[in-house]
Protein backbone atom coordinates (compact mmCIF):
# COMPACT_ATOMS: atom_id res chain seq x y z
CA UNK A 1 0.00 0.00 0.00
CA UNK A 2 2.75 2.22 1.31
CA UNK A 3 4.48 1.71 -1.65
CA UNK A 4 1.56 2.12 -4.21
CA UNK A 5 1.26 5.93 -2.70
CA UNK A 6 4.69 6.61 -3.02
CA UNK A 7 4.97 5.33 -6.76
CA UNK A 8 2.07 7.19 -7.28
CA UNK A 9 3.77 10.44 -5.43
CA UNK A 10 6.86 10.34 -7.43
CA UNK A 11 4.80 10.16 -10.88
CA UNK A 12 2.55 13.45 -9.46
CA UNK A 13 6.00 15.00 -9.32
CA UNK A 14 7.25 14.11 -12.40
CA UNK A 15 3.77 15.36 -13.96
CA UNK A 16 3.73 18.68 -12.00
CA UNK A 17 7.81 19.14 -13.64
CA UNK A 18 6.60 18.32 -16.63
CA UNK A 19 3.17 20.71 -16.67
CA UNK A 20 5.67 23.41 -14.99
CA UNK A 21 7.75 23.06 -18.65
CA UNK A 22 5.09 23.39 -21.06
CA UNK A 23 2.72 25.42 -18.99
CA UNK A 24 4.26 28.53 -19.91
CA UNK A 25 4.29 27.93 -23.57
CA UNK A 26 -0.23 26.52 -23.01
CA UNK A 27 -0.13 30.67 -21.81
CA UNK A 28 1.63 31.84 -24.42
CA UNK A 29 -0.78 30.04 -26.88
CA UNK A 30 -4.02 30.80 -25.09
CA UNK A 31 -2.67 34.59 -25.17
CA UNK A 32 -1.72 35.00 -28.59
CA UNK A 33 -5.31 35.08 -29.00
CA UNK A 34 -6.60 37.27 -26.49
CA UNK A 35 -6.51 40.99 -27.18
CA UNK A 36 -4.14 43.15 -24.96
CA UNK A 37 -7.36 44.46 -22.88
CA UNK A 38 -8.75 40.48 -22.51
CA UNK A 39 -5.33 39.38 -21.17
CA UNK A 40 -5.29 42.75 -18.50
CA UNK A 41 -8.46 41.47 -17.15
CA UNK A 42 -7.76 38.10 -15.80
CA UNK A 43 -6.36 34.36 -17.00
CA UNK A 44 -7.94 31.73 -18.83
CA UNK A 45 -6.79 29.14 -20.40
CA UNK A 46 -10.28 29.56 -23.13
CA UNK A 47 -8.66 30.82 -26.17
CA UNK A 48 -10.37 33.85 -27.30
CA UNK A 49 -10.69 35.65 -31.20
CA UNK A 50 -8.03 37.84 -31.62
CA UNK A 51 -5.40 36.56 -33.54
CA UNK A 52 -6.07 37.93 -36.24
CA UNK A 53 -5.60 41.52 -35.01
CA UNK A 54 -2.76 40.18 -33.00
CA UNK A 55 -1.12 39.26 -36.32
CA UNK A 56 -1.63 42.62 -37.67
CA UNK A 57 0.07 44.09 -35.31
CA UNK A 58 2.97 42.33 -34.85
CA UNK A 59 3.48 42.41 -38.81
CA UNK A 60 3.22 46.01 -38.95
CA UNK A 61 6.09 46.25 -36.29
CA UNK A 62 8.64 43.49 -37.99
CA UNK A 63 8.19 40.52 -40.99
CA UNK A 64 8.87 37.95 -38.94
CA UNK A 65 9.53 35.95 -42.16
CA UNK A 66 12.39 37.66 -43.54
CA UNK A 67 13.71 36.97 -40.25
CA UNK A 68 13.17 33.05 -40.48
CA UNK A 69 14.28 33.53 -43.78
CA UNK A 70 17.82 35.32 -42.68
CA UNK A 71 18.46 32.59 -39.66
CA UNK A 72 17.97 29.87 -42.45
CA UNK A 73 20.55 31.23 -44.79
CA UNK A 74 22.85 32.26 -41.90
CA UNK A 75 21.97 28.11 -39.94
CA UNK A 76 21.88 25.61 -43.07
CA UNK A 77 25.31 27.06 -44.87
CA UNK A 78 27.18 27.14 -41.51
CA UNK A 79 25.73 23.61 -40.28
CA UNK A 80 26.80 22.27 -43.44
CA UNK A 81 30.09 23.48 -44.03
CA UNK A 82 30.88 22.99 -40.38
CA UNK A 83 29.89 19.34 -40.96
CA UNK A 84 31.59 18.36 -43.60
CA UNK A 85 35.27 20.73 -43.30
CA UNK A 86 35.00 19.22 -39.82
CA UNK A 87 34.92 15.39 -40.87
CA UNK A 88 37.64 16.51 -43.51
CA UNK A 89 39.50 17.74 -40.60
CA UNK A 90 39.06 15.24 -38.11
CA UNK A 91 39.72 12.08 -40.88
CA UNK A 92 43.27 14.02 -41.93
CA UNK A 93 44.05 14.98 -38.09
CA UNK A 94 43.51 10.86 -37.54
CA UNK A 95 44.95 9.00 -40.03
CA UNK A 96 47.46 11.36 -41.86
CA UNK A 97 50.77 11.32 -39.97
CA UNK A 98 52.29 14.63 -41.14
CA UNK A 99 54.62 17.59 -39.59
CA UNK A 100 52.00 19.80 -37.44
CA UNK A 101 49.36 17.43 -37.08
CA UNK A 102 50.16 17.03 -33.14
CA UNK A 103 50.46 21.43 -32.91
CA UNK A 104 46.76 21.48 -34.54
CA UNK A 105 45.54 19.02 -31.74
CA UNK A 106 46.61 20.51 -28.93
CA UNK A 107 45.61 23.92 -30.62
CA UNK A 108 42.15 22.62 -30.94
CA UNK A 109 42.51 21.01 -26.72
CA UNK A 110 43.42 24.83 -26.19
CA UNK A 111 41.06 26.33 -28.03
CA UNK A 112 38.00 24.45 -26.80
CA UNK A 113 38.66 25.61 -23.56
CA UNK A 114 38.98 29.54 -24.59
CA UNK A 115 35.26 30.81 -24.12
CA UNK A 116 33.80 32.16 -27.55
CA UNK A 117 33.19 35.72 -25.60
CA UNK A 118 37.10 36.63 -25.08
CA UNK A 119 37.41 37.06 -28.99
CA UNK A 120 34.50 39.35 -29.25
CA UNK A 121 36.38 42.73 -29.62
CA UNK A 122 39.02 41.61 -31.92
CA UNK A 123 36.72 39.55 -34.13
CA UNK A 124 34.24 42.30 -34.49
CA UNK A 125 37.51 45.22 -35.38
CA UNK A 126 38.45 42.32 -37.99
CA UNK A 127 35.10 42.44 -39.60
CA UNK A 128 34.59 45.84 -39.55
CA UNK A 129 38.38 46.15 -41.26
CA UNK A 130 37.30 43.56 -43.93
CA UNK A 131 33.84 45.41 -44.18
CA UNK A 132 31.76 42.40 -43.08
CA UNK A 133 29.52 44.36 -40.94
CA UNK A 134 25.68 43.12 -42.14
CA UNK A 135 27.29 40.69 -44.04
CA UNK A 136 26.43 36.79 -43.41
CA UNK A 137 30.30 35.72 -44.37
CA UNK A 138 31.55 36.22 -40.45
CA UNK A 139 28.63 34.28 -39.37
CA UNK A 140 29.25 31.67 -42.19
CA UNK A 141 32.88 31.14 -42.90
CA UNK A 142 34.00 30.82 -39.20
CA UNK A 143 31.69 27.18 -39.02
CA UNK A 144 34.74 25.92 -40.89
CA UNK A 145 36.98 25.69 -38.15
CA UNK A 146 35.01 24.22 -34.99
CA UNK A 147 37.25 22.82 -32.93
CA UNK A 148 34.84 20.79 -30.53
CA UNK A 149 33.07 19.28 -33.56
CA UNK A 150 36.49 18.47 -35.08
CA UNK A 151 37.59 17.07 -31.25
CA UNK A 152 34.38 14.96 -31.11
CA UNK A 153 34.63 13.49 -34.71
CA UNK A 154 38.33 12.64 -34.67
CA UNK A 155 37.88 10.39 -31.65
CA UNK A 156 34.63 9.06 -33.36
CA UNK A 157 37.18 7.97 -36.29
CA UNK A 158 39.45 6.58 -34.31
CA UNK A 159 37.19 4.03 -32.85
CA UNK A 160 34.91 3.09 -35.65
CA UNK A 161 36.92 3.10 -38.96
CA UNK A 162 39.32 0.63 -39.41
CA UNK A 163 43.26 1.93 -40.73
CA UNK A 164 42.18 -1.73 -42.99
CA UNK A 165 39.54 -0.61 -45.07
CA UNK A 166 41.03 2.85 -45.81
CA UNK A 167 43.91 0.51 -46.84
CA UNK A 168 42.30 -1.62 -49.00
CA UNK A 169 40.37 1.39 -50.71
CA UNK A 170 43.69 2.26 -51.84
CA UNK A 171 44.92 -0.90 -52.97
CA UNK A 172 42.03 -0.89 -55.32
CA UNK A 173 43.28 2.60 -56.51
CA UNK A 174 40.67 4.80 -55.12
CA UNK A 175 42.15 8.47 -54.22
CA UNK A 176 42.16 9.88 -51.64
CA UNK A 177 39.11 12.15 -51.85
CA UNK A 178 37.25 9.60 -53.07
CA UNK A 179 38.11 7.13 -50.43
CA UNK A 180 36.91 10.48 -47.85
CA UNK A 181 33.29 10.89 -49.82
CA UNK A 182 32.47 7.43 -50.25
CA UNK A 183 34.06 5.39 -47.30
CA UNK A 184 34.68 8.18 -44.59
CA UNK A 185 31.65 9.67 -44.59
CA UNK A 186 29.22 7.27 -44.52
CA UNK A 187 30.92 5.13 -42.01
CA UNK A 188 31.14 8.73 -39.53
CA UNK A 189 27.69 9.85 -40.66
CA UNK A 190 26.01 8.84 -37.51
CA UNK A 191 28.44 11.41 -35.53
CA UNK A 192 27.97 13.85 -38.06
CA UNK A 193 24.07 14.45 -37.92
CA UNK A 194 24.37 14.15 -33.98
CA UNK A 195 26.88 17.42 -34.20
CA UNK A 196 25.28 19.12 -37.47
CA UNK A 197 21.45 18.65 -35.79
CA UNK A 198 23.22 20.45 -32.30
CA UNK A 199 25.14 22.83 -34.29
CA UNK A 200 21.71 24.05 -36.40
CA UNK A 201 20.43 24.67 -33.25
CA UNK A 202 23.23 26.96 -31.58
CA UNK A 203 23.19 28.78 -34.86
CA UNK A 204 19.73 29.25 -35.39
CA UNK A 205 19.66 30.24 -31.80
CA UNK A 206 22.61 32.60 -31.32
CA UNK A 207 21.74 35.92 -30.37
CA UNK A 208 24.99 38.02 -29.24
CA UNK A 209 27.32 37.87 -32.37
CA UNK A 210 24.68 38.52 -34.89
CA UNK A 211 23.12 41.06 -32.79
CA UNK A 212 26.86 42.98 -32.53
CA UNK A 213 27.82 42.67 -36.76
CA UNK A 214 24.14 43.13 -37.86
CA UNK A 215 21.88 46.27 -37.49
CA UNK A 216 20.34 46.45 -41.42
CA UNK A 217 16.51 45.25 -40.08
CA UNK A 218 16.31 44.14 -43.15
CA UNK A 219 19.08 41.58 -42.80
CA UNK A 220 18.55 40.65 -39.40
CA UNK A 221 18.11 36.84 -37.87
CA UNK A 222 14.88 35.78 -36.08
CA UNK A 223 16.89 36.56 -32.94
CA UNK A 224 18.29 40.10 -33.37
CA UNK A 225 14.61 40.34 -34.61
CA UNK A 226 12.84 39.61 -31.79
CA UNK A 227 15.12 41.46 -29.42
CA UNK A 228 14.05 44.60 -30.97
CA UNK A 229 11.37 44.37 -28.62
CA UNK A 230 13.16 45.34 -26.10
CA UNK A 231 12.99 48.99 -27.27
CA UNK A 232 9.87 49.30 -28.84
CA UNK A 233 6.75 50.62 -26.55
CA UNK A 234 3.81 50.85 -29.11
CA UNK A 235 3.59 46.69 -29.51
CA UNK A 236 3.99 46.41 -25.82
CA UNK A 237 1.41 48.16 -25.31
CA UNK A 238 -0.42 44.78 -26.48
CA UNK A 239 0.95 41.66 -24.63
CA UNK A 240 -1.37 39.24 -27.04
CA UNK A 241 1.03 40.83 -30.19
CA UNK A 242 4.19 39.79 -28.01
CA UNK A 243 2.63 36.52 -27.39
CA UNK A 244 2.17 35.82 -30.75
CA UNK A 245 5.34 37.20 -31.50
CA UNK A 246 7.12 34.58 -29.12
CA UNK A 247 4.86 32.07 -30.40
CA UNK A 248 5.47 32.54 -34.71
CA UNK A 249 9.82 32.49 -32.96
CA UNK A 250 9.43 29.54 -31.75
CA UNK A 251 7.73 27.59 -34.04
CA UNK A 252 10.48 26.34 -36.35
CA UNK A 253 12.27 24.82 -33.75
CA UNK A 254 9.78 23.24 -32.72
CA UNK A 255 9.13 21.66 -35.90
CA UNK A 256 12.49 20.96 -36.14
CA UNK A 257 12.73 19.18 -32.67
CA UNK A 258 9.08 17.10 -33.80
CA UNK A 259 11.47 15.62 -36.74
CA UNK A 260 14.71 14.91 -34.55
CA UNK A 261 14.12 14.57 -30.90
CA UNK A 262 15.46 11.16 -31.05
CA UNK A 263 18.98 12.52 -32.23
CA UNK A 264 18.76 15.67 -30.36
CA UNK A 265 18.33 13.56 -27.09
CA UNK A 266 21.10 11.46 -27.93
CA UNK A 267 23.42 13.78 -28.64
CA UNK A 268 23.10 15.72 -25.62
CA UNK A 269 23.57 12.42 -23.93
CA UNK A 270 26.46 11.18 -26.04
CA UNK A 271 27.73 14.49 -24.84
CA UNK A 272 28.41 13.33 -21.53
CA UNK A 273 29.31 9.72 -22.18
CA UNK A 274 32.32 11.48 -24.14
CA UNK A 275 33.93 12.65 -20.79
CA UNK B 1 64.83 -4.71 -51.19
CA UNK B 2 65.54 -1.52 -50.25
CA UNK B 3 64.38 0.17 -53.47
CA UNK B 4 60.86 -1.41 -52.94
CA UNK B 5 61.14 -0.34 -48.90
CA UNK B 6 62.06 3.02 -50.24
CA UNK B 7 59.17 3.09 -52.85
CA UNK B 8 56.91 1.47 -50.39
CA UNK B 9 57.94 4.48 -47.77
CA UNK B 10 57.80 7.33 -50.17
CA UNK B 11 54.40 5.97 -51.32
CA UNK B 12 53.30 6.12 -47.72
CA UNK B 13 54.71 9.61 -47.81
CA UNK B 14 52.76 10.70 -50.62
CA UNK B 15 49.69 9.97 -48.93
CA UNK B 16 50.71 11.70 -45.83
CA UNK B 17 51.16 14.51 -47.67
CA UNK B 18 47.34 14.34 -48.42
CA UNK B 19 47.03 15.03 -44.48
CA UNK B 20 47.88 18.35 -45.70
CA UNK B 21 45.12 18.70 -47.99
CA UNK B 22 42.77 17.82 -45.54
CA UNK B 23 43.45 20.18 -42.69
CA UNK B 24 44.29 23.16 -44.80
CA UNK B 25 40.83 24.51 -44.63
CA UNK B 26 41.08 24.40 -41.21
CA UNK B 27 43.83 25.57 -40.63
CA UNK B 28 43.41 29.07 -42.71
CA UNK B 29 40.00 29.60 -41.06
CA UNK B 30 41.33 29.12 -37.62
CA UNK B 31 44.04 31.14 -38.50
CA UNK B 32 42.14 34.05 -39.20
CA UNK B 33 38.63 34.07 -37.53
CA UNK B 34 39.59 32.65 -34.13
CA UNK B 35 43.30 32.83 -33.17
CA UNK B 36 43.61 36.40 -34.60
CA UNK B 37 40.81 37.72 -33.00
CA UNK B 38 42.14 36.28 -29.72
CA UNK B 39 45.87 37.92 -30.37
CA UNK B 40 44.24 40.68 -31.38
CA UNK B 41 41.84 41.22 -28.00
CA UNK B 42 44.98 40.88 -26.81
CA UNK B 43 47.09 43.00 -28.11
CA UNK B 44 44.44 45.69 -27.47
CA UNK B 45 44.20 45.02 -24.00
CA UNK B 46 46.82 46.74 -23.38
CA UNK B 47 46.31 49.43 -25.16
CA UNK B 48 44.37 53.06 -24.75
CA UNK B 49 41.98 52.69 -28.04
CA UNK B 50 38.37 54.12 -27.49
CA UNK B 51 36.90 53.21 -31.01
CA UNK B 52 38.49 54.54 -33.59
CA UNK B 53 41.98 56.70 -34.10
CA UNK B 54 45.43 55.30 -32.35
CA UNK B 55 45.90 52.23 -30.21
CA UNK B 56 48.40 53.29 -27.98
CA UNK B 57 50.53 51.05 -25.28
CA UNK B 58 49.73 51.68 -22.12
CA UNK B 59 51.42 48.33 -20.74
CA UNK B 60 49.39 47.12 -17.60
CA UNK B 61 47.06 49.75 -17.09
CA UNK B 62 43.62 48.58 -18.31
CA UNK B 63 44.15 45.54 -16.28
CA UNK B 64 45.39 47.95 -12.99
CA UNK B 65 42.11 49.56 -13.94
CA UNK B 66 39.70 46.43 -13.74
CA UNK B 67 41.42 44.78 -10.13
CA UNK B 68 40.18 48.02 -8.68
CA UNK B 69 36.89 48.50 -10.79
CA UNK B 70 34.26 48.34 -8.59
CA UNK B 71 31.67 47.77 -10.78
CA UNK B 72 33.63 45.24 -12.03
CA UNK B 73 33.41 43.09 -9.53
CA UNK B 74 29.75 43.78 -8.84
CA UNK B 75 29.48 42.82 -12.03
CA UNK B 76 30.92 39.65 -11.14
CA UNK B 77 29.50 38.72 -8.01
CA UNK B 78 26.07 39.33 -9.93
CA UNK B 79 27.31 36.60 -12.47
CA UNK B 80 28.24 33.77 -9.62
CA UNK B 81 24.50 34.77 -7.69
CA UNK B 82 22.54 34.07 -10.55
CA UNK B 83 24.71 31.30 -11.83
CA UNK B 84 24.80 29.78 -8.38
CA UNK B 85 21.37 29.72 -7.96
CA UNK B 86 20.69 28.71 -10.73
CA UNK B 87 22.98 25.74 -10.77
CA UNK B 88 21.64 24.59 -7.42
CA UNK B 89 18.22 24.31 -8.76
CA UNK B 90 18.77 22.72 -12.17
CA UNK B 91 21.23 20.24 -10.59
CA UNK B 92 18.87 19.36 -7.64
CA UNK B 93 16.64 18.89 -9.57
CA UNK B 94 18.62 16.99 -11.96
CA UNK B 95 19.48 14.55 -9.81
CA UNK B 96 16.42 14.37 -7.99
CA UNK B 97 14.61 13.38 -11.52
CA UNK B 98 17.66 10.87 -12.07
CA UNK B 99 17.34 9.07 -8.54
CA UNK B 100 13.50 8.55 -9.17
CA UNK B 101 14.08 7.22 -12.43
CA UNK B 102 16.77 4.83 -11.82
CA UNK B 103 15.47 3.64 -9.05
CA UNK B 104 15.45 -0.44 -8.66
CA UNK B 105 12.18 -1.16 -6.76
CA UNK B 106 10.02 1.52 -8.04
CA UNK B 107 10.83 0.91 -11.55
CA UNK B 108 8.99 4.41 -13.33
CA UNK B 109 7.89 4.21 -16.53
CA UNK B 110 7.95 6.85 -19.22
CA UNK B 111 11.44 8.50 -19.60
CA UNK B 112 11.14 8.83 -23.21
CA UNK B 113 8.36 11.27 -23.51
CA UNK B 114 9.35 13.03 -19.30
CA UNK B 115 12.88 13.56 -20.85
CA UNK B 116 11.76 15.39 -24.25
CA UNK B 117 9.43 17.58 -21.91
CA UNK B 118 11.81 18.14 -19.73
CA UNK B 119 14.50 19.12 -22.48
CA UNK B 120 11.99 21.22 -24.42
CA UNK B 121 12.52 24.49 -22.96
CA UNK B 122 16.71 24.12 -23.59
CA UNK B 123 15.94 24.27 -26.88
CA UNK B 124 14.13 27.61 -27.62
CA UNK B 125 16.06 30.85 -28.22
CA UNK B 126 17.10 32.57 -25.17
CA UNK B 127 15.43 35.66 -26.49
CA UNK B 128 11.99 33.99 -27.47
CA UNK B 129 12.20 32.66 -23.48
CA UNK B 130 13.10 36.37 -22.20
CA UNK B 131 9.94 37.90 -24.30
CA UNK B 132 7.65 35.44 -23.12
CA UNK B 133 8.99 35.98 -19.48
CA UNK B 134 9.28 39.22 -19.56
CA UNK B 135 5.57 39.95 -20.80
CA UNK B 136 4.26 37.05 -17.94
CA UNK B 137 6.12 38.17 -15.48
CA UNK B 138 5.29 41.87 -16.08
CA UNK B 139 3.99 43.26 -12.23
CA UNK B 140 0.76 44.85 -13.48
CA UNK B 141 -0.48 43.02 -16.38
CA UNK B 142 1.83 39.65 -16.56
CA UNK B 143 -0.48 36.52 -16.31
CA UNK B 144 1.72 35.28 -13.78
CA UNK B 145 0.64 37.71 -11.40
CA UNK B 146 -2.77 37.85 -12.42
CA UNK B 147 -2.65 34.07 -11.61
CA UNK B 148 -1.60 34.78 -8.13
CA UNK B 149 -3.68 37.33 -7.24
CA UNK B 150 -7.02 35.38 -8.11
CA UNK B 151 -5.63 32.56 -6.36
CA UNK B 152 -5.21 34.98 -3.11
CA UNK B 153 -8.81 36.56 -3.38
CA UNK B 154 -9.94 32.74 -3.41
CA UNK B 155 -8.79 32.61 0.27
CA UNK B 156 -10.20 36.36 0.78
CA UNK B 157 -6.30 37.62 1.05
CA UNK B 158 -5.44 40.46 -1.16
CA UNK B 159 -2.01 40.20 -3.34
CA UNK B 160 0.29 43.34 -3.58
CA UNK B 161 2.40 42.28 -6.70
CA UNK B 162 5.55 41.56 -6.69
CA UNK B 163 7.50 43.33 -9.23
CA UNK B 164 9.78 40.61 -10.60
CA UNK B 165 12.31 41.32 -13.00
CA UNK B 166 11.44 45.12 -12.35
CA UNK B 167 12.68 44.95 -8.22
CA UNK B 168 16.70 44.53 -7.63
CA UNK B 169 15.88 42.29 -4.47
CA UNK B 170 13.90 39.83 -6.40
CA UNK B 171 15.17 40.00 -10.41
CA UNK B 172 18.90 38.16 -10.22
CA UNK B 173 16.59 35.48 -8.73
CA UNK B 174 14.24 34.98 -11.26
CA UNK B 175 16.26 35.01 -14.08
CA UNK B 176 18.20 32.21 -12.04
CA UNK B 177 14.77 30.39 -11.52
CA UNK B 178 14.31 30.95 -15.10
CA UNK B 179 17.68 29.59 -16.26
CA UNK B 180 17.56 26.63 -14.11
CA UNK B 181 13.95 25.97 -15.87
CA UNK B 182 15.95 26.44 -19.05
CA UNK B 183 18.68 24.05 -18.15
CA UNK B 184 17.58 21.16 -15.69
CA UNK B 185 16.85 18.95 -18.44
CA UNK B 186 19.93 19.05 -20.20
CA UNK B 187 21.49 18.12 -16.40
CA UNK B 188 18.83 15.44 -16.70
CA UNK B 189 20.25 14.09 -19.80
CA UNK B 190 23.35 14.00 -18.68
CA UNK B 191 23.41 12.02 -15.88
CA UNK B 192 20.26 9.66 -16.95
CA UNK B 193 22.82 9.25 -19.65
CA UNK B 194 25.51 8.30 -16.99
CA UNK B 195 23.57 5.71 -15.23
CA UNK B 196 22.59 3.71 -18.56
CA UNK B 197 26.22 3.56 -19.28
CA UNK B 198 26.19 0.56 -16.82
CA UNK B 199 24.50 -2.75 -17.95
CA UNK B 200 21.01 -3.55 -16.54
CA UNK B 201 22.91 -6.72 -14.83
CA UNK B 202 25.13 -4.95 -12.84
CA UNK B 203 22.40 -3.38 -10.95
CA UNK B 204 20.21 -6.73 -11.19
CA UNK B 205 23.10 -8.83 -9.62
CA UNK B 206 23.67 -6.64 -6.90
CA UNK B 207 20.29 -6.47 -5.79
CA UNK B 208 19.99 -10.74 -6.27
CA UNK B 209 23.08 -10.90 -4.23
CA UNK B 210 20.88 -8.94 -1.66
CA UNK B 211 22.02 -5.30 -1.86
CA UNK B 212 19.33 -2.90 -0.93
CA UNK B 213 18.29 -0.88 -2.70
CA UNK B 214 19.84 2.44 -1.15
CA UNK B 215 23.13 0.46 -0.98
CA UNK B 216 22.98 0.22 -4.86
CA UNK B 217 22.61 3.86 -4.93
CA UNK B 218 25.46 4.65 -2.52
CA UNK B 219 27.60 2.26 -4.43
CA UNK B 220 27.00 1.55 -7.44
CA UNK B 221 25.24 4.73 -8.67
CA UNK B 222 26.37 7.88 -7.03
CA UNK B 223 30.35 6.98 -7.96
CA UNK B 224 28.83 7.04 -11.33
CA UNK B 225 27.19 10.20 -11.23
CA UNK B 226 29.75 12.47 -9.45
CA UNK B 227 32.02 12.56 -12.70
CA UNK B 228 28.87 13.42 -14.38
CA UNK B 229 27.52 16.09 -11.92
CA UNK B 230 30.97 17.76 -12.16
CA UNK B 231 31.51 17.85 -15.39
CA UNK B 232 28.00 19.36 -15.66
CA UNK B 233 28.62 21.80 -12.97
CA UNK B 234 32.14 23.01 -14.56
CA UNK B 235 30.52 23.21 -17.99
CA UNK B 236 27.72 25.11 -16.68
CA UNK B 237 30.30 27.34 -15.17
CA UNK B 238 32.38 28.19 -17.87
CA UNK B 239 28.99 28.88 -19.74
CA UNK B 240 27.56 30.74 -16.54
CA UNK B 241 30.51 33.44 -16.29
CA UNK B 242 29.63 34.45 -20.05
CA UNK B 243 25.96 35.12 -19.10
CA UNK B 244 24.56 37.27 -21.08
CA UNK B 245 21.37 36.80 -23.45
CA UNK B 246 19.02 36.85 -20.41
CA UNK B 247 20.03 39.51 -17.63
CA UNK B 248 20.43 41.57 -20.93
CA UNK B 249 17.01 41.29 -22.83
CA UNK B 250 14.94 40.87 -19.51
CA UNK B 251 16.51 44.04 -17.54
CA UNK B 252 15.99 47.72 -19.15
CA UNK B 253 19.15 49.59 -18.40
CA UNK B 254 16.66 52.52 -16.68
CA UNK B 255 15.10 50.13 -14.26
CA UNK B 256 15.93 49.78 -10.81
CA UNK B 257 17.01 46.08 -11.26
CA UNK B 258 19.76 46.77 -13.80
CA UNK B 259 23.02 47.19 -11.73
CA UNK B 260 21.82 43.82 -9.83
CA UNK B 261 21.41 41.69 -12.58
CA UNK B 262 24.06 43.05 -14.88
CA UNK B 263 26.68 40.33 -15.64
CA UNK B 264 30.44 40.61 -16.53
CA UNK B 265 29.58 39.88 -20.26
CA UNK B 266 27.01 42.87 -20.41
CA UNK B 267 29.67 45.10 -18.94
CA UNK B 268 31.95 44.08 -21.41
CA UNK B 269 29.27 44.74 -23.99
CA UNK B 270 29.02 48.30 -22.64
CA UNK B 271 32.42 48.93 -22.89
CA UNK B 272 33.22 46.62 -26.09
CA UNK B 273 29.70 47.82 -28.56
CA UNK B 274 27.63 50.17 -26.67
CA UNK B 275 27.49 53.44 -28.36
CA UNK B 276 28.74 56.44 -26.16
CA UNK B 277 30.34 54.36 -23.36
CA UNK B 278 33.05 52.43 -25.95
CA UNK B 279 36.52 51.95 -24.32
CA UNK B 280 37.81 49.17 -26.61
CA UNK B 281 41.18 48.45 -24.19
CA UNK B 282 38.99 48.48 -21.28
CA UNK B 283 36.78 46.24 -22.91
CA UNK B 284 39.54 43.83 -24.11
CA UNK B 285 41.19 43.73 -20.50
CA UNK B 286 37.51 42.84 -18.96
CA UNK B 287 37.54 40.36 -21.62
CA UNK B 288 41.15 38.69 -20.47
CA UNK B 289 40.15 39.14 -17.00
CA UNK B 290 36.93 36.90 -17.35
CA UNK B 291 38.89 34.37 -19.44
CA UNK B 292 41.68 34.70 -16.21
CA UNK B 293 38.70 33.63 -13.50
CA UNK B 294 36.89 30.72 -16.05
CA UNK B 295 40.41 29.02 -16.83
CA UNK B 296 41.52 29.00 -12.87
CA UNK B 297 37.83 28.34 -11.81
CA UNK B 298 38.25 24.95 -14.24
CA UNK B 299 41.86 24.62 -13.34
CA UNK B 300 40.66 24.24 -9.17
CA UNK B 301 37.78 22.15 -9.70
CA UNK B 302 39.69 19.97 -11.89
CA UNK B 303 42.19 19.12 -9.69
CA UNK B 304 39.78 19.17 -6.49
CA UNK B 305 37.73 16.18 -8.75
CA UNK B 306 41.05 14.40 -9.39
CA UNK B 307 42.17 14.43 -5.81
CA UNK B 308 38.32 13.01 -4.70
CA UNK B 309 38.96 10.10 -7.30
CA UNK B 310 42.28 8.86 -6.07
Amino acid sequence: MWNKCMKALLYFFLILLAAMCLFPFLMMMVNATRSGAEIVTGFTLIPSTHTADNWHTVFEYFNLFVGMRNSILVAIPATLLSAYFSSMTAYGLAFYKFKGNKVIFMAILIFMMIPGQLSLIGFYQLCSKLHLINSYIPLIIPAIAAPGTVFFLRQYILSSLSPSLVEAARIDGASELYTFHRLVIPIISPAVATMGIMGFIGNWNNYLLPMILINKNEKMTLPVMMATLRSSTDINANQGAIYLAVAISIIPILVVFCFFSKYIISSVSAGAVKE
Amino acid sequence: MATVARKKRSKLTAYNNWGYFFVAPFVIVFLIFSVYPVLRTLYLSFTDLKIIGDANWIGFKNYQRVVTDKFFWKALLNTIRIWGVNIVLQLGLAFLLMMVFSDVKYKIRGLKVFRIIYYLPNLIAATSIAFLFNTLLDWRYGTFNIMISEIYKLFGATYNPVDWLGSPNTAGYTIAVIQSWMWFGNSFLMLMAGVQGVSRDYFEAASIDGAGRWTIFGRITLPLIKPIMMYVAITSLIGGLQMFDLPFLMSAASSASYSSVQTVMMYLYKFGFTTGSTQVGYASAVAYMLFLIIFTVSLIQLKLFNRKED
